[in-house]
């Protein structure tokens, strides 16, 4: 967790091998990210799914296809095994009646929901979330939160969410870093953080508007500014 | 001073980085097409989007180019004597140049402009890291099918833009202003080599095809992934494009034509 | 992925309206049917002058296509320009004692050879060498006789 634009999603785009590191590295199933093959990097991915922003679903493809996609790429399943792990999918998110839309057709939840289908599709052992609660109704909202804590505990999975959203990601989480500025400021299981002894983490934690991150962007001086007008 | 000359220097350095990044993308897009050969539908969906999508606006194009060329040519060569030489002069301006180029820039506007968009938006919604992130290289599926079928409607398109041309230069040239028929064709067919006009205007559209594919794929894969940026680089795939066909056919016909 | 059968039959028809395109310019534009290797045979003449004709110029009886030009070449010995045609197989009665002329196709078109035959029995046959011909008339000469001719009668007066 952190504060908008210290670098969480870019700790995901490292973590998938999208982007490399300066220095340190990756540690993904024992093997290191960006010292893999592109082969091997490929099929490391295979068993990491990610949940982008915005879904990331493929506008010119409907749902069904949308779902299907990584299971025509990657195997040689025929058309009635892949509907049936599809549907299986989309049963599981309760969108199995949607198949049909296309993307541009879908809210911002549901497209969240299709694209947590289309990332649990090649049954991945961890799956990255990309600030799922962001900008959602309280309703859907609640459905997300509550799939990714069933598909968590169903599918045994390991889940990394980045997400600013305090009250609900701390509800579903079993430890939380909280970052700032490229560095961890904070870590713990939720309870921890919550009694943190960090003046940061707390103004965090409680979203006050004042505190170490300071409501005013750095500026000169109040008075010299308004005064430095006449001086021109 | 000084700082205008840092900032030329800046900016050639930036071109200089942005052409060795769109070679390397060549270059991936190139090993890329080898896994399309095998998926035709992915070609045939893209053959449609490009292809299809821009053959009537070609083919009108065409026609118009064709029948104006047939006024003029006719109006010019009546005052020596000489309509009958009419189909040569059509037909060698269409195929030799107007044909590959003026397809190539209508092309470069109406499917090069698209694709550049739609890569762009793709970069910008996310579609193309998801894709990665889903082990599926966005290269080969999304990049490599679009660049192979621009690189194949191209020359087809072309041809379809200098017959129709030929045809509308005989319908005002022979069905109105009343050219002999039977001289429009066969000075046409005397003086028309095969290697030399037709082929090599088949091998400029070639040139084109892949100049402007490229241009467009790499514009919308480099974009900057916001709405700006996208219609930006949309801007840049028709001005470079225009600029590569035009500077390329001169190259071209003088390699092809000239003595040079 | 779902295949949609209309779209590939426009693409289906696109390709080959493309490809139907370039051969309509192969065939019908450009001199390509001409190359075509029909069975032919080989016959060549000597004239004095072939003024502008090339290879690939056309060879024609009244008015007819019959064959091309392949080659012209310079006799070394009586300084003529040796003009090689090829002649389509299935013109093969042209009479022994066939006459050639080098014509012009209007006042600035192309020059062709046209072949006039005459009245023998026996027909030409492959390699034979055309005796009687006509040279190119090269329009700058006879703009000069007319100027010359002008010249005289003005300094007779």
């Amino acid at each position: 967790m952190g504060p908008s634009g210290t670098g969480k999603t870019t700790l995901l785009k490292i973590i998938g091998g999208q982007l490399h590191p300066e220095s340190g590295s990756i540690i993904v199933d024992g093997e290191n990210v960006h010292q893999l093959a592109r082969k091997d990097l490929y099929s490391l991915r295979k068993r990491m799914g990610m949940l982008f922003q915005s879904g990331a679903l493929l506008t010119d493809m409907n749902v069904y296809d949308n779902v299907a996609f990584p299971l025509r790429e990657h195997t040689d399943l025929d058309e009635s095994m892949i509907r049936t792990l599809v549907l299986m999918k989309l049963q599981a998110v309760g969108l199995r009646g949607a198949r049909d839309l296309m993307p541009n057709e879908l809210s911002g939840g549901m497209a969240r929901r299709i694209a947590l289908a289309r990332a649990i599709a090649l049954d991945p052992m961890m799956i990255m979330y990309d600030e799922p609660f962001t900008g959602q109704d309280p309703i859907s909202m609640a459905t997300l939160v509550q799939l990714i804590k069933a598909l968590n505990t169903t599918l045994n999975l390991t889940s990394i969410i980045v997400s600013h959203d305090v009250k609900d990601t701390a509800a579903i989480a079993d430890y939380i870093y909280v970052i700032s500025h490229g560095k961890i400021v904070g870590h713990g299981t939720p309870k921890e953080i919550e009694n943190s002894e960090s003046d940061w983490v707390q103004q965090f934690m409680h979203g006050e508007a004042d505190g170490p991150v300071h409501f005013h962007y750095p500026a000169k001086a109040y008075i010299d500014d308004l005064l430095a007008f006449d001086k021109n | 001073m000084i700082h205008l000359l840092t900032q030329l220097g800046e900016k050639t350095r930036h071109s200089f980085t942005k052409l060795g990044r769109s070679s390397f993308f060549l270059q991936q897009i190139l090993i890329a097409i080898i896994d399309v050969l095998p998926r035709p539908h992915l070609l045939s969906k893209q053959l449609y989007a490009i292809g299809v999508l821009s053959f009537f606006l070609i083919t009108i194009s065409g026609l118009f180019v064709g029948m104006v060329l047939g006024l003029q040519g006719y109006y010019i060569l009546s005052n020596f004597g000489a309509d009958e030489a009419l189909g040569v002069m059509v037909a060698t301006s269409l195929v030799r140049e107007l044909g590959p180029v003026v397809a190539a820039l209508l092309f470069a506007g109406r499917a090069g402009s698209a694709l550049t968009a739609e890569i762009g938006l793709m970069k910008a919604t996310e579609q193309l890291s998801g894709m990665e992130m889903m082990a599926i290289d966005p290269i080969k599926r999304i990049i490599a099918p679009r660049f192979l079928a621009g690189f194949i409607s191209m020359p087809l398109l072309a041809a379809l833009f200098s017959s129709v041309g030929i045809l509308g230069g005989h319908l005002i040239g022979v069905n109105l202003l009343g050219v002999d028929e039977g001289s429009y064709w066969s000075q046409m067919q005397t003086s028309l080599d095969f290697y030399d006009d037709i082929l090599n205007g088949v091998i400029k559209s070639l040139i084109f095809g892949f100049v402007i594919s490229w241009i467009a794929l790499f514009e919308g894969y480099d974009a900057i992934p916001t709405s700006e940026g996208v219609s930006r680089a949309t801007t840049r795939t028709v001005v470079n494009s225009a600029f590569a066909i035009l500077g390329l056919d001169f190259i071209l016909t003088a390699l092809m034509f000239g003595d040079i | 992925m779902q295949h949609s059968v209309k779209q590939d039959t426009l693409v289906g028809l696109f390709v080959a309206t493309g490809i139907a395109a370039l051969f309509f310019m192969a065939m019908q534009i450009s001199n390509l049917s001409a190359f075509s290797e029909t069975e032919s045979y080989t016959i060549s003449a000597a004239f004095e002058n072939s003024g502008g004709l090339k290879v690939k110029s056309p060879v024609v009886v009244g008015g007819v296509r019959v064959g091309r030009v392949v080659a012209i070449t310079l006799d070394q010995k009586k300084f003529q320009s040796v003009v090689t045609m090829k002649i389509e197989s299935q013109y093969d009665q042209l009479p022994e004692d066939t006459s050639a002329s080098i014509f012009t196709a209007g006042l600035l078109g192309e020059q062709y050879v046209s072949l006039e035959p005459g009245g023998m029995d026996e027909v030409l046959v492959n390699n034979s060498i055309i005796d009687i011909t006509q040279p190119a008339i090269v329009l700058e000469e006879i703009i000069g006789k007319f100027l010359f001719k002008d010249n005289d009668a003005e300094s007779k007066e």
